[in-house]
Protein backbone atom coordinates (compact mmCIF):
# COMPACT_ATOMS: atom_id res chain seq x y z
CA UNK A 1 0.00 0.00 0.00
CA UNK A 2 1.62 3.24 -1.09
CA UNK A 3 -1.29 5.69 -1.10
CA UNK A 4 -4.68 5.87 0.61
CA UNK A 5 -7.00 7.46 -1.91
CA UNK A 6 -10.28 5.59 -1.63
CA UNK A 7 -11.87 3.33 0.96
CA UNK A 8 -12.77 1.16 -2.03
CA UNK A 9 -9.09 0.41 -2.70
CA UNK A 10 -8.79 -1.47 0.58
CA UNK A 11 -9.43 -5.18 0.59
CA UNK A 12 -10.70 -6.85 3.73
CA UNK A 13 -7.25 -7.83 5.01
CA UNK A 14 -5.83 -4.34 4.49
CA UNK A 15 -8.81 -2.73 6.22
CA UNK A 16 -8.49 -5.10 9.18
CA UNK A 17 -4.74 -4.50 9.35
CA UNK A 18 -5.39 -0.76 9.66
CA UNK A 19 -8.04 -1.29 12.35
CA UNK A 20 -5.84 -3.72 14.32
CA UNK A 21 -2.87 -1.37 14.07
CA UNK A 22 -5.08 1.50 15.23
CA UNK A 23 -6.08 -0.54 18.29
CA UNK A 24 -2.43 -0.88 19.28
CA UNK A 25 -1.87 2.83 18.64
CA UNK A 26 -4.86 3.63 20.87
CA UNK A 27 -3.32 1.65 23.72
CA UNK A 28 -0.22 3.84 23.47
CA UNK A 29 -2.21 7.02 24.00
CA UNK A 30 -2.88 5.95 27.60
CA UNK A 31 0.82 6.23 28.39
CA UNK A 32 2.53 9.11 30.11
CA UNK A 33 4.82 9.64 27.11
CA UNK A 34 2.48 9.69 24.11
CA UNK A 35 5.19 9.65 21.52
CA UNK A 36 6.84 7.01 19.39
CA UNK A 37 10.14 7.34 17.52
CA UNK A 38 8.85 5.40 14.52
CA UNK A 39 8.68 8.13 11.85
CA UNK A 40 11.59 10.21 13.06
CA UNK A 41 13.15 12.11 10.18
CA UNK A 42 10.12 11.75 7.92
CA UNK A 43 8.17 14.77 6.76
CA UNK A 44 4.39 14.85 6.48
CA UNK A 45 2.77 17.79 4.68
CA UNK A 46 -0.83 18.67 5.45
CA UNK A 47 -1.97 20.24 2.19
CA UNK A 48 -5.38 21.70 2.91
CA UNK A 49 -7.14 23.56 0.13
CA UNK A 50 -10.40 23.55 2.03
CA UNK A 51 -11.18 24.67 5.56
CA UNK A 52 -10.98 21.90 8.09
CA UNK A 53 -9.96 22.10 11.67
CA UNK A 54 -10.61 18.68 13.12
CA UNK A 55 -9.24 16.58 10.26
CA UNK A 56 -6.13 18.70 9.98
CA UNK A 57 -5.31 18.71 13.67
CA UNK A 58 -6.11 15.01 13.86
CA UNK A 59 -3.57 14.25 11.11
CA UNK A 60 -1.12 16.69 12.65
CA UNK A 61 -1.37 15.05 16.06
CA UNK A 62 -1.11 11.57 14.53
CA UNK A 63 2.06 12.49 12.64
CA UNK A 64 3.59 14.22 15.65
CA UNK A 65 2.90 11.26 17.93
CA UNK A 66 4.95 9.17 15.52
CA UNK A 67 7.74 11.81 15.61
CA UNK A 68 7.34 12.89 11.99
CA UNK A 69 7.98 16.52 11.09
CA UNK A 70 4.73 18.20 10.12
CA UNK A 71 4.24 21.09 7.77
CA UNK A 72 0.80 22.66 7.50
CA UNK A 73 0.12 24.13 4.11
CA UNK A 74 -3.23 25.93 3.99
CA UNK A 75 -4.41 27.28 0.67
CA UNK A 76 -5.70 30.49 2.19
CA UNK A 77 -2.97 33.10 2.41
CA UNK A 78 -0.56 30.90 0.46
CA UNK A 79 0.75 30.78 -3.06
CA UNK A 80 -2.46 29.00 -4.07
CA UNK A 81 -4.48 32.15 -3.49
CA UNK A 82 -1.97 33.83 -5.79
CA UNK A 83 -2.92 31.42 -8.56
CA UNK A 84 -0.46 28.55 -8.22
CA UNK A 85 -1.57 25.27 -9.77
CA UNK A 86 -1.76 21.96 -7.93
CA UNK A 87 1.16 20.74 -10.01
CA UNK A 88 3.47 23.58 -9.02
CA UNK A 89 2.47 23.25 -5.38
CA UNK A 90 3.24 19.54 -5.59
CA UNK A 91 6.62 20.13 -7.22
CA UNK A 92 7.48 22.59 -4.47
CA UNK A 93 6.60 20.06 -1.77
CA UNK A 94 8.59 17.37 -3.57
CA UNK A 95 11.61 19.67 -3.69
CA UNK A 96 11.29 20.12 0.06
CA UNK A 97 11.40 16.35 0.54
CA UNK A 98 7.88 15.49 1.68
CA UNK A 99 7.53 11.78 2.45
CA UNK A 100 3.74 11.98 2.61
CA UNK A 101 1.18 14.52 1.51
CA UNK A 102 -2.15 14.57 3.31
CA UNK A 103 -4.45 16.41 0.96
CA UNK A 104 -7.90 17.94 1.42
CA UNK A 105 -9.20 19.49 -1.78
CA UNK A 106 -12.50 20.94 -2.95
CA UNK A 107 -12.21 19.05 -6.26
CA UNK A 108 -13.15 15.37 -6.36
CA UNK A 109 -10.18 13.43 -7.68
CA UNK A 110 -7.43 15.89 -6.74
CA UNK A 111 -5.65 13.32 -4.50
CA UNK A 112 -5.80 10.76 -7.31
CA UNK A 113 -4.24 13.27 -9.69
CA UNK A 114 -1.54 14.09 -7.15
CA UNK A 115 -0.75 10.40 -6.60
CA UNK A 116 -0.66 9.35 -10.24
CA UNK A 117 0.77 12.35 -12.08
CA UNK A 118 4.37 11.53 -11.14
CA UNK A 119 4.88 14.94 -9.54
CA UNK A 120 5.85 13.59 -6.15
CA UNK A 121 7.60 10.47 -4.93
CA UNK A 122 5.94 10.21 -1.52
CA UNK A 123 2.67 8.75 -0.33
CA UNK A 124 -0.63 10.55 -0.79
CA UNK A 125 -3.40 10.34 1.80
CA UNK A 126 -6.84 11.55 0.83
CA UNK A 127 -8.21 13.67 3.68
CA UNK A 128 -11.41 14.48 1.81
CA UNK A 129 -11.83 15.44 -1.84
CA UNK A 130 -14.89 17.37 -2.98
CA UNK A 131 -17.98 15.17 -2.77
CA UNK A 132 -15.96 12.05 -3.52
CA UNK A 133 -14.26 10.30 -0.59
CA UNK A 134 -12.88 10.64 2.91
CA UNK A 135 -11.34 7.22 3.63
CA UNK A 136 -9.82 7.90 7.07
CA UNK A 137 -13.22 9.06 8.32
CA UNK A 138 -14.75 5.76 7.18
CA UNK A 139 -11.93 3.88 8.90
CA UNK A 140 -12.45 5.68 12.20
CA UNK A 141 -16.21 5.11 11.95
CA UNK A 142 -15.63 1.40 11.34
CA UNK A 143 -13.15 1.33 14.22
CA UNK A 144 -15.70 2.97 16.53
CA UNK A 145 -18.48 0.58 15.48
CA UNK A 146 -16.19 -2.42 15.90
CA UNK A 147 -15.29 -1.32 19.44
CA UNK A 148 -18.92 -0.94 20.50
CA UNK A 149 -20.59 -3.70 18.53
CA UNK A 150 -17.94 -6.36 17.99
CA UNK A 151 -15.75 -6.04 21.09
CA UNK A 152 -12.93 -4.47 19.07
CA UNK A 153 -12.17 -7.58 17.05
CA UNK A 154 -12.64 -8.91 13.54
CA UNK A 155 -14.79 -7.40 10.84
CA UNK A 156 -18.36 -6.08 10.92
CA UNK A 157 -20.25 -9.06 9.50
CA UNK A 158 -23.98 -8.60 9.96
CA UNK A 159 -23.76 -5.17 11.55
CA UNK A 160 -26.61 -3.02 10.24
CA UNK A 161 -25.81 0.64 9.70
CA UNK A 162 -28.08 3.50 8.65
CA UNK A 163 -26.48 6.58 7.13
CA UNK A 164 -28.91 9.48 7.24
CA UNK A 165 -28.87 12.84 5.54
CA UNK A 166 -27.11 14.60 2.71
CA UNK A 167 -25.78 11.58 0.82
CA UNK A 168 -25.48 13.59 -2.40
CA UNK A 169 -22.71 15.86 -1.16
CA UNK A 170 -21.21 13.48 1.36
CA UNK A 171 -17.76 12.03 0.84
CA UNK A 172 -18.16 10.45 4.27
CA UNK A 173 -21.16 8.44 3.07
CA UNK A 174 -19.35 7.24 -0.07
CA UNK A 175 -16.28 6.08 1.80
CA UNK A 176 -18.40 4.46 4.50
CA UNK A 177 -20.57 2.54 2.04
CA UNK A 178 -17.46 1.13 0.34
CA UNK A 179 -15.59 0.23 3.51
CA UNK A 180 -18.60 -1.15 5.40
CA UNK A 181 -19.42 -3.34 2.42
CA UNK A 182 -15.84 -4.67 2.43
CA UNK A 183 -16.12 -5.42 6.15
CA UNK A 184 -19.41 -7.26 5.74
CA UNK A 185 -21.84 -4.72 7.22
CA UNK A 186 -25.26 -3.99 5.75
CA UNK A 187 -25.83 -0.34 4.95
CA UNK A 188 -29.08 1.54 4.46
CA UNK A 189 -28.95 5.10 3.21
CA UNK A 190 -31.78 7.33 4.37
CA UNK A 191 -32.39 10.68 2.71
CA UNK A 192 -34.94 12.71 0.80
CA UNK A 193 -34.80 11.84 -2.93
CA UNK A 194 -33.29 15.24 -3.72
CA UNK A 195 -30.25 14.48 -1.56
CA UNK A 196 -29.47 11.11 -3.15
CA UNK A 197 -27.03 10.92 -6.05
CA UNK A 198 -27.93 9.61 -9.50
CA UNK A 199 -26.76 6.06 -10.22
CA UNK A 200 -27.32 4.78 -6.69
CA UNK A 201 -28.62 1.43 -7.99
CA UNK A 202 -25.02 0.29 -8.40
CA UNK A 203 -24.08 1.08 -4.79
CA UNK A 204 -23.85 -1.95 -2.51
CA UNK A 205 -26.58 -0.76 -0.12
CA UNK A 206 -30.29 -0.26 0.48
CA UNK A 207 -32.05 3.08 0.18
CA UNK A 208 -35.00 4.35 2.19
CA UNK A 209 -36.90 7.62 2.44
CA UNK A 210 -38.42 6.79 5.81
CA UNK A 211 -36.13 7.07 8.82
CA UNK A 212 -38.72 5.82 11.34
CA UNK A 213 -39.03 2.43 9.64
CA UNK A 214 -35.25 1.99 9.45
CA UNK A 215 -34.15 2.93 12.97
CA UNK A 216 -35.63 -0.06 14.87
CA UNK A 217 -33.57 -2.42 12.67
CA UNK A 218 -30.07 -0.97 12.93
CA UNK A 219 -27.06 -1.35 15.25
CA UNK A 220 -25.59 2.04 14.40
CA UNK A 221 -26.94 5.23 12.89
CA UNK A 222 -24.68 7.79 11.33
CA UNK A 223 -26.10 11.30 11.00
CA UNK A 224 -24.57 13.47 8.28
CA UNK A 225 -24.24 17.20 8.47
CA UNK A 226 -26.45 19.23 6.16
CA UNK A 227 -23.76 20.93 4.13
CA UNK A 228 -25.13 24.42 3.66
CA UNK A 229 -21.97 25.50 1.87
CA UNK A 230 -22.51 22.96 -0.91
CA UNK A 231 -26.21 23.69 -1.39
CA UNK A 232 -26.64 26.20 -4.16
CA UNK A 233 -30.04 24.81 -5.12
CA UNK A 234 -33.13 24.16 -3.02
CA UNK A 235 -32.89 20.52 -1.96
CA UNK A 236 -35.65 20.73 0.62
CA UNK A 237 -38.34 23.34 1.39
CA UNK A 238 -37.16 24.53 4.80
CA UNK A 239 -34.61 23.58 7.39
CA UNK A 240 -37.42 22.91 9.85
CA UNK A 241 -39.11 20.49 7.51
CA UNK A 242 -35.84 18.64 6.94
CA UNK A 243 -35.23 18.47 10.65
CA UNK A 244 -38.75 17.15 11.29
CA UNK A 245 -38.54 14.45 8.60
CA UNK A 246 -34.88 13.38 8.80
CA UNK A 247 -33.43 14.82 12.00
CA UNK A 248 -32.56 12.52 14.91
CA UNK A 249 -34.37 13.68 18.03
CA UNK A 250 -34.95 12.03 21.38
CA UNK A 251 -38.19 10.26 20.33
CA UNK A 252 -36.55 8.79 17.24
CA UNK A 253 -33.49 7.74 19.22
CA UNK A 254 -35.78 5.65 21.43
CA UNK A 255 -36.82 3.67 18.33
CA UNK A 256 -33.28 2.30 18.13
CA UNK A 257 -32.46 -1.08 19.70
CA UNK A 258 -30.97 -0.89 23.20
CA UNK A 259 -27.36 -1.45 22.09
CA UNK A 260 -27.36 0.85 19.05
CA UNK A 261 -24.95 3.77 18.85
CA UNK A 262 -25.20 7.19 17.20
CA UNK A 263 -22.31 8.53 15.11
CA UNK A 264 -21.71 11.89 13.48
CA UNK A 265 -18.60 12.90 11.53
CA UNK A 266 -18.82 16.45 12.87
CA UNK A 267 -19.12 19.33 12.96
CA UNK A 268 -22.74 18.95 14.15
CA UNK A 269 -25.57 21.34 13.52
CA UNK A 270 -27.49 20.91 16.76
CA UNK A 271 -31.20 21.31 16.15
CA UNK A 272 -30.83 20.52 12.46
CA UNK A 273 -29.85 16.91 11.74
CA UNK A 274 -29.36 16.01 15.40
CA UNK A 275 -31.06 17.34 18.55
CA UNK A 276 -29.12 18.39 21.62
CA UNK A 277 -30.75 15.59 23.59
CA UNK A 278 -29.30 12.98 21.22
CA UNK A 279 -25.94 14.69 20.87
CA UNK A 280 -25.50 14.71 24.65
CA UNK A 281 -26.90 11.23 25.29
CA UNK A 282 -24.67 8.33 26.24
CA UNK A 283 -25.42 6.60 22.94
CA UNK A 284 -23.67 9.36 21.04
CA UNK A 285 -20.03 8.43 20.42
CA UNK A 286 -18.86 11.64 18.71
CA UNK A 287 -16.16 12.48 21.24
CA UNK A 288 -14.82 8.96 20.99
CA UNK A 289 -14.82 9.21 17.20
CA UNK A 290 -12.42 12.14 17.48
CA UNK A 291 -10.02 10.17 19.71
CA UNK A 292 -10.28 7.13 17.45
CA UNK A 293 -9.53 9.36 14.47
CA UNK A 294 -6.06 10.07 15.83
CA UNK A 295 -5.36 6.35 16.37
CA UNK A 296 -6.60 5.41 12.90
CA UNK A 297 -4.53 8.14 11.25
CA UNK A 298 -1.46 7.04 13.20
CA UNK A 299 -2.06 3.54 11.87
CA UNK A 300 -2.40 4.78 8.29
CA UNK A 301 0.74 6.91 8.47
CA UNK A 302 2.70 4.06 10.05
CA UNK A 303 1.57 1.54 7.46
CA UNK A 304 2.33 3.92 4.57
CA UNK A 305 5.61 5.34 5.84
CA UNK A 306 6.91 2.91 8.45
CA UNK A 307 8.65 0.45 6.19
CA UNK A 308 11.01 0.51 3.26
CA UNK A 309 9.88 2.70 0.40
CA UNK A 310 7.98 0.79 -2.25
CA UNK A 311 9.69 1.62 -5.48
CA UNK A 312 6.93 0.63 -7.81
CA UNK A 313 3.22 0.27 -7.41
CA UNK B 1 13.68 -26.58 0.81
CA UNK B 2 12.27 -27.85 4.08
CA UNK B 3 11.88 -31.55 3.31
CA UNK B 4 15.16 -31.94 1.44
CA UNK B 5 17.00 -30.26 4.26
CA UNK B 6 15.19 -31.95 7.09
CA UNK B 7 18.31 -33.91 8.09
CA UNK B 8 20.06 -30.60 8.77
CA UNK B 9 17.71 -29.92 11.69
CA UNK B 10 19.37 -30.45 15.03
CA UNK B 11 17.39 -30.54 18.25
CA UNK B 12 19.20 -28.61 20.98
CA UNK B 13 16.50 -28.43 23.66
CA UNK B 14 13.74 -30.95 24.21
CA UNK B 15 10.39 -30.20 25.82
CA UNK B 16 11.72 -31.39 29.20
CA UNK B 17 14.83 -29.24 28.80
CA UNK B 18 12.67 -26.19 28.16
CA UNK B 19 10.50 -26.92 31.21
CA UNK B 20 13.55 -27.35 33.45
CA UNK B 21 15.22 -24.21 32.08
CA UNK B 22 12.11 -22.06 32.66
CA UNK B 23 11.75 -23.39 36.19
CA UNK B 24 15.40 -22.66 36.94
CA UNK B 25 15.07 -19.15 35.52
CA UNK B 26 12.01 -18.60 37.74
CA UNK B 27 14.06 -19.61 40.79
CA UNK B 28 16.96 -17.37 39.80
CA UNK B 29 14.68 -14.38 39.25
CA UNK B 30 13.11 -14.78 42.69
CA UNK B 31 16.50 -15.31 44.32
CA UNK B 32 18.01 -12.19 42.81
CA UNK B 33 14.90 -10.05 43.49
CA UNK B 34 14.65 -11.44 47.05
CA UNK B 35 11.02 -12.37 46.60
CA UNK B 36 8.35 -11.72 44.02
CA UNK B 37 6.65 -8.62 45.41
CA UNK B 38 8.11 -6.00 43.05
CA UNK B 39 8.42 -8.17 39.96
CA UNK B 40 6.77 -7.48 36.60
CA UNK B 41 7.44 -9.86 33.71
CA UNK B 42 7.18 -8.45 30.19
CA UNK B 43 7.42 -10.84 27.26
CA UNK B 44 8.46 -9.74 23.80
CA UNK B 45 5.99 -11.08 21.20
CA UNK B 46 5.37 -13.67 20.13
CA UNK B 47 7.13 -16.50 21.97
CA UNK B 48 8.64 -14.27 24.62
CA UNK B 49 5.11 -13.61 25.88
CA UNK B 50 4.38 -17.32 26.14
CA UNK B 51 7.64 -17.88 28.03
CA UNK B 52 6.89 -14.93 30.34
CA UNK B 53 3.55 -16.51 31.27
CA UNK B 54 5.23 -19.86 31.96
CA UNK B 55 7.92 -18.27 34.12
CA UNK B 56 5.29 -16.16 35.87
CA UNK B 57 3.31 -19.30 36.69
CA UNK B 58 6.43 -21.01 38.02
CA UNK B 59 7.22 -18.02 40.25
CA UNK B 60 3.66 -18.05 41.59
CA UNK B 61 4.09 -21.70 42.51
CA UNK B 62 7.41 -21.00 44.24
CA UNK B 63 6.40 -17.87 46.11
CA UNK B 64 2.65 -18.29 46.40
CA UNK B 65 1.90 -14.83 44.97
CA UNK B 66 0.72 -13.85 41.51
CA UNK B 67 3.30 -12.06 39.40
CA UNK B 68 1.98 -9.50 36.88
CA UNK B 69 2.80 -10.64 33.34
CA UNK B 70 2.44 -8.47 30.24
CA UNK B 71 3.57 -8.08 26.66
CA UNK B 72 5.78 -5.41 25.13
CA UNK B 73 5.77 -5.06 21.35
CA UNK B 74 8.91 -3.37 20.10
CA UNK B 75 8.03 -3.03 16.41
CA UNK B 76 7.62 0.74 16.55
CA UNK B 77 11.06 1.08 18.16
CA UNK B 78 13.04 -1.13 15.78
CA UNK B 79 16.13 0.29 14.09
CA UNK B 80 15.57 -1.65 10.86
CA UNK B 81 12.03 -0.48 10.05
CA UNK B 82 13.14 1.19 6.86
CA UNK B 83 15.03 -1.82 5.59
CA UNK B 84 11.94 -3.99 5.21
CA UNK B 85 8.30 -3.68 4.23
CA UNK B 86 6.01 -2.36 6.95
CA UNK B 87 5.49 -4.85 9.76
CA UNK B 88 2.18 -5.52 11.45
CA UNK B 89 2.11 -4.60 15.14
CA UNK B 90 1.85 -7.16 17.93
CA UNK B 91 -0.02 -6.71 21.16
CA UNK B 92 1.35 -4.57 23.97
CA UNK B 93 -0.28 -5.00 27.36
CA UNK B 94 1.27 -3.43 30.41
CA UNK B 95 -0.11 -4.86 33.68
CA UNK B 96 -2.31 -2.47 35.65
CA UNK B 97 0.28 -2.08 38.41
CA UNK B 98 2.50 -0.32 35.87
CA UNK B 99 6.28 -0.54 35.84
CA UNK B 100 7.29 2.51 37.89
CA UNK B 101 9.59 1.44 40.71
CA UNK B 102 9.22 -2.25 39.77
CA UNK B 103 11.81 -4.81 38.82
CA UNK B 104 10.98 -5.48 35.18
CA UNK B 105 12.17 -8.75 33.70
CA UNK B 106 12.14 -8.75 29.91
CA UNK B 107 11.58 -12.22 28.51
CA UNK B 108 12.47 -13.31 24.97
CA UNK B 109 13.01 -16.64 23.29
CA UNK B 110 16.31 -16.08 21.49
CA UNK B 111 19.02 -13.49 22.16
CA UNK B 112 21.03 -12.77 19.00
CA UNK B 113 22.20 -9.31 17.91
CA UNK B 114 20.70 -7.59 20.97
CA UNK B 115 18.87 -5.06 18.80
CA UNK B 116 15.46 -6.28 19.90
CA UNK B 117 16.43 -5.71 23.52
CA UNK B 118 17.78 -2.25 22.69
CA UNK B 119 14.37 -1.44 21.17
CA UNK B 120 12.62 -2.92 24.21
CA UNK B 121 14.65 -0.68 26.54
CA UNK B 122 13.60 2.34 24.47
CA UNK B 123 9.97 1.24 24.62
CA UNK B 124 10.17 0.75 28.40
CA UNK B 125 11.50 4.26 28.72
CA UNK B 126 8.24 5.59 27.28
CA UNK B 127 6.09 3.44 29.56
CA UNK B 128 7.63 4.37 32.88
CA UNK B 129 10.69 4.23 35.10
CA UNK B 130 11.39 0.79 36.53
CA UNK B 131 13.71 0.36 39.53
CA UNK B 132 15.68 -2.17 37.49
CA UNK B 133 15.41 -3.96 34.17
CA UNK B 134 16.63 -7.53 33.76
CA UNK B 135 16.73 -9.88 30.84
CA UNK B 136 15.74 -13.54 30.65
CA UNK B 137 16.14 -15.56 27.44
CA UNK B 138 15.59 -19.21 26.67
CA UNK B 139 18.48 -19.37 24.20
CA UNK B 140 21.56 -17.19 23.91
CA UNK B 141 23.10 -17.88 20.53
CA UNK B 142 25.80 -15.21 20.63
CA UNK B 143 26.80 -12.75 17.87
CA UNK B 144 25.92 -9.62 19.82
CA UNK B 145 26.05 -6.33 17.91
CA UNK B 146 25.36 -4.17 20.95
CA UNK B 147 26.69 -4.15 24.52
CA UNK B 148 23.80 -6.13 25.95
CA UNK B 149 23.96 -9.27 28.09
CA UNK B 150 21.28 -11.49 29.59
CA UNK B 151 20.81 -12.00 33.35
CA UNK B 152 19.10 -15.38 33.05
CA UNK B 153 19.81 -17.86 30.26
CA UNK B 154 18.08 -21.16 29.58
CA UNK B 155 20.96 -22.42 27.48
CA UNK B 156 23.97 -20.94 25.74
CA UNK B 157 24.13 -22.38 22.25
CA UNK B 158 27.10 -21.51 20.08
CA UNK B 159 25.93 -20.99 16.51
CA UNK B 160 27.29 -19.75 13.24
CA UNK B 161 25.71 -16.46 12.14
CA UNK B 162 23.98 -18.10 9.18
CA UNK B 163 22.31 -20.84 11.19
CA UNK B 164 18.69 -20.43 12.23
CA UNK B 165 17.44 -21.10 15.73
CA UNK B 166 13.82 -22.08 15.86
CA UNK B 167 11.93 -22.11 19.15
CA UNK B 168 8.63 -23.97 19.22
CA UNK B 169 6.27 -23.70 22.17
CA UNK B 170 3.19 -25.84 22.60
CA UNK B 171 0.80 -22.90 23.13
CA UNK B 172 1.64 -21.70 19.59
CA UNK B 173 3.28 -24.59 17.75
CA UNK B 174 1.75 -27.71 19.38
CA UNK B 175 5.10 -28.86 20.79
CA UNK B 176 8.03 -27.71 22.90
CA UNK B 177 11.30 -27.85 21.02
CA UNK B 178 14.36 -25.78 20.11
CA UNK B 179 16.14 -26.75 16.92
CA UNK B 180 18.91 -25.36 14.78
CA UNK B 181 18.92 -25.55 11.01
CA UNK B 182 21.85 -24.86 8.73
CA UNK B 183 21.73 -21.43 7.17
CA UNK B 184 21.97 -20.43 3.58
CA UNK B 185 18.38 -21.25 2.73
CA UNK B 186 15.93 -18.74 1.24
Amino acid sequence: MRHLLSAGDLDRDQALLILDTAAEMAALSDRSVKKLPTLRGRTVVNLFFEDSTRTRISFELAAKRLSADVINFAAKGSSVSKGESLKDTALTLEAMGADAVVIRHWDSGAPYRLAHADWIGGSVVNAGDGTHEHPTQALLDAYTMRRHLRDGKGALEGVRVAIVGDILHSRVARSNVLLLQTLGAEVTLVAPPTLLPIGMETWPCEVSYDIDSVLPKVDAVMMLRVQQERMQAAYFPTAREYSRLYGLNGDRMRLLPEHAIVLHPGPMNRGMEISAEVADSDRAVMVEQVANGVSVRMAVLYLLLGGAKELSE
Amino acid sequence: MGSARAHDLRTVLSGDDIARASRRIAHEIVEKAKGASDLVLLGIPTRGVTLAHRIGKAISEIEGVDVPVGALDITLYRDDLRLRPTRALEETSIPDVGIDGKIVVLVDDVLFSGRTIRAALDALNDVGRPAAVRLAVLVDRGHRELPIRPDYVGKNIPTSPTEKVRVRLSEIDDMDLVEISAGGEE
